[in-house]
């Protein structure tokens, strides 16, 4: 994973920078990666792989919340792994299920088949669902819509900057309810 | 939703970061630094003959020990809040401080004949000692906590437990300038207890609190 660590951190330094191209490139080139690891670990403790999407919304959500705790001097992969694994583990507690969690396999590379799954309504709609309405109205105009900040805020009859801090809020919201909810 | 339709939310949320976890850190613990400090001096105050062993090399050992384990462990919370960040580096030099008060610890026994050992142990004050560590270490915990809490440690009670051993240490240095007694037997066991004291309340808090 190292030659992908260096092009995994120059686009996370580009993002931190303010570029939002490199930022979506990072972002999805680190879905199919996350996606390997859920399924592998969900397989290995007899879950469902479904429930994979899951787990690679949830880590997403983190990563970017979190983003501020990467290091830019290390590598940004273990970074991501420790992240997906933690986020990992956590589903698996929610499911009831204690066993022991094979770390070091969980964090091995990948399984080839990592393309994203037809969607089914998975946990991420649930909470949605259950965020307040112009959070709510926000995070679809922008995620399912594909709406700008600007055609949101004209659409909702909302300032810019309203929107701004309506969207952060919603996602910061929605990794709550990932950790808070039994499932 | 769509993962893609995520990352689309989670891109144009991208904003410049804010300051380091380390800047936030400082700034959170000032204040309770402040506080443990107005704690001191409203319930003990400075021992009058401060002036007077303010050379003394069983004085100074104290502060040695106390604020090296502040130091290594404040280092040690840093690398514990990023995740996969290495950490055995920081572990080591924490782990050394421990080492120091033992060789403090085998000086003054060999300075001191075996019979002053034990009222040197049981000293003047260990109570007080006892409940003063953690009293003056409240606000620098809450506030390190919340702190923290802009982090992501994947070991919650241990970050929560390091965070502790911060507080202590601090609240322990602040607290030697009032303790009569200097003996590093005295401080291998009732600062370590009441450090000790910290740590687990500050594990607990980690366990409730740090999780994301």
């Amino acid at each position: 994973m190292s030659e992908r660590d260096i092009d995994w951190g120059d686009l996370m330094r580009a993002a931190i920078g303010g570029d939002t191209a490199a930022y979506n490139r990072l972002l999805t080139s680190l879905a199919p990666a996350i996606r390997a690891v859920a399924r592998r670990g969900l397989g290995r403790a007899g879950l469902a792989a479904e429930e994979a999407e899951d787990v690679v919304q949830e880590t997403l959500l983190a990563i970017h919340l979190k983003r501020h705790t990467w290091d830019p001097s290390l590598p940004l992969g273990p970074w991501v792994r420790a992240i997906a694994r933690n986020k990992l583990i956590d589903a698996m507690r929610r499911r009831g299920r204690r066993d022991h969690v094979p770390i070091d396999d969980v964090v091995e590379t990948l399984a080839s088949d990592t393309a994203e799954p037809t969607p089914i309504p998975g946990r991420l709609d649930e909470h949605l669902q259950s965020l307040p309405d112009r959070q709510q109205s926000v995070v679809r105009a922008i995620s399912l819509d594909g709406a700008s900040i600007r055609e949101t805020a004209t659409r909702l009859d909302m300032s810019e900057g309203a929107v701004r801090v309506a969207l952060h809020r919603g996602l910061a919201a929605l990794s709550v309810r990932f950790g808070s909810t039994k499932s | 939703m769509k993962t893609g339709d995520l990352i689309r939310a989670l891109t144009s949320d991208l904003a410049a970061p804010g300051p380091s976890i380390e800047t936030r850190f400082v700034v959170a613990i000032l204040p309770g630094v402040l506080l443990a400090f107005a704690l001191f001096a409203i319930t003990l105050g400075p021992r009058p003959d401060l002036v007077l062993v303010a050379g003394d090399v069983r004085f100074l050992f104290k502060f040695v020990v106390t604020l090296s384990l502040a130091l290594c462990s404040a280092i040690l919370v840093w690398r514990l809040v990023r995740p996969g960040a290495p950490a055995r580096l920081q572990m080591m030099a924490l782990a050394v401080v421990p080492v120091v008060l033992v060789i403090g610890v085998l000086m003054e026994m060999v300075v001191l004949p075996p019979p002053s050992w034990g009222a040197r142990l049981v000293g003047s004050n260990g109570l007080v000692c006892l409940l003063s560590i953690p009293l003056f270490a409240l606000p620098m915990l809450i506030a390190e906590i919340l702190a923290l809490r802009q982090g992501a440690p994947t070991r919650p009670a241990l970050t929560g437990a390091i965070a502790g051993l911060f507080a202590g240490g601090v609240a322990a240095a602040i607290y030697a300038a009032h303790c009569p007694d200097d003996s590093p037997l005295f401080v291998a066991l009732w600062y370590s207890l009441g450090i000790m004291i910290v740590a687990l309340l500050g594990s607990l808090a980690g366990r409730l609190a740090l999780r994301w």
